[in-house]
């Protein structure tokens, strides 16, 4: 079996996942705040990749990303960086799909801590980011955690938005799911099942993982 | 001299109600503040705080305007840092006893001190879900104090102490204020709580 596919798969979702945990912790911070209409509409814009077909926001990211007009062209142009059919599309492709699996649960997770808490760190004369960084954050690491592995899996499991934007270049784009899906074109169900059993085996283990902690770990702290 | 003068617009079951606060307080002194519930207390402490702003007047601290609505100014909860105890304690669920203190204030001694006050120096390695009520309750206390401020607003801050703790505690927390230098205004719900302890009253309806 070749494991190009396999290791193309964990290499982009662990860089999704690092890239959505840089965004989605000031993302959700700022949405879990009082509520305004820039934020409803954030919100809305950050939630419509949980209910797009996949190949909708691909189809829409390929004319984003094409390099004959627009965005494309511009990054072509001044950066020399092709997002079709490249490893760096598929990144920034994915991030944008898994977005609603790290914001949402971070959201919820500071929107569920007391706001007592972020005012008692304040009368105590600290910063906004030294109670983001010392009394906030500890305390939604559940969470947090829950959202990593989410978003990380979600990744793994991407087909529509990946074979859009990327389609089914061997070691550049061919990720595990592309690679069940052309093995199974080409007949060949031994190659699909072997793909199929890790990626299976990958996101079970994950997911236990974190039943097994959050079974420790998610009663509030407060309890 | 803390010098009050606000008023804010509060929502309520019945409807919209205003609560309209004046009063001078005496520095060093101890008020406790009644009313019923759902009168205003905690937003009247909140509001000194700097965690809810007035809809109008002035809040003074020794000639200092915390608050001025005439003239826009609005100081931090930062700036202005009372020592707060919440009614909730507002405890770190994160943070041990010791890690507590520290958090604040780096003075080994001073933080000793307030841990031999509280009867909390053998629980130092406890987080508060490990602590008993009266025990976070202390802890509460002995972290708005941490910061030795100048004014203290505790939002009934005995309530889950039994009567001989809340005795002991009470008359170590005097002499303490006074060495601090600190105004307290305490919201207290039972009446002779602070009875022979309270300078000055301040009663919200």
């Amino acid at each position: 079996m070749d494991i190009t596919p396999i290791w193309l798969t964990l290499k982009l979702a662990g860089i999704t996942t690092v890239v959505l945990l840089l965004l989605g912790l000031p993302l959700g911070w700022w949405l879990s705040k009082k509520r305004s209409l820039y934020k409803i509409i954030t919100e809305a814009i950050i939630t419509m990749p949980l209910v797009l077909p996949p190949s909708v926001l691909g189809f829409y990211l390929l004319l984003a990303f094409s390099p004959r007009h627009g965005v494309g062209q511009w990054l072509l142009d001044t950066f020399s960086l092709r997002l079709v059919f490249s490893f760096p599309g598929l990144v920034i492709a994915s991030v944008i799909y898994s977005l609603p699996f790290m914001v949402s649960p971070v959201k919820s997770a500071f929107q569920q801590l007391p706001a007592s808490l972020r005012q008692a760190s304040l009368t105590l004369g600290k910063t906004e980011w030294q109670t983001f960084w010392h009394v906030l954050l500890p305390n939604i690491k559940p969470s947090l955690l829950t959202a990593i592995v989410l978003t990380f899996a979600h990744t793994l499991g991407e087909f529509g938005v990946v074979l859009m934007i990327g389609g089914n270049i061997p070691g550049v784009t061919r990720v595990a799911s592309i690679a069940v899906y052309d093995a199974v074109e080409r007949m060949d169900y031994p190659a699909a099942n072997n793909y199929s059993f890790v990626l299976f085996a990958i996101t079970f283990v994950l997911v236990i993982s974190v039943f097994i902690y959050n079974k420790y770990q998610v009663k509030s702290p407060l309890e | 001299m803390i010098n009050i003068d606000i008023t804010k617009k509060l929502k309520a079951y019945a409807g919209v109600q205003e609560l309209r606060i004046k009063k001078d307080i005496a520095p060093g002194s101890i008020v406790r503040i009644t009313g019923p519930s759902g009168a205003g207390k905690t937003t009247l402490l909140k509001m000194i705080a700097g965690l809810v702003k007035p809809d109008a007047g002035i809040i003074a601290v020794n000639n200092i305007n915390w608050f001025d609505a005439e003239q826009n100014i609005d100081l931090q909860p930062q700036q202005r840092m009372p020592g707060f105890v919440f009614q909730d304690y507002a405890l770190f669920p994160n943070m041990t006893v010791q890690q507590h203190l520290e958090y604040v204030t780096q003075d080994t001694e001073w933080i000793n001190r307030l841990l031999a006050i509280g009867k909390l120096d053998s629980f130092t390695t406890h987080k508060p879900q490990y602590l008993s009520g009266g025990q976070q309750q202390r802890l509460a206390i002995l972290r708005a104090l941490s910061i030795k401020p100048k004014l203290l607003l505790m939002d009934e801050p005995f309530s889950a102490l039994d009567v001989k703790m809340k005795m002991d505690l009470i008359g170590e927390l005097r002499p303490l204020f006074k060495e601090l230098g600190a105004t307290a205004l305490i919201v207290s719900h039972n009446p002779q709580e602070l009875d022979g302890v309270a300078d000055d009253e301040l009663e919200i309806n």
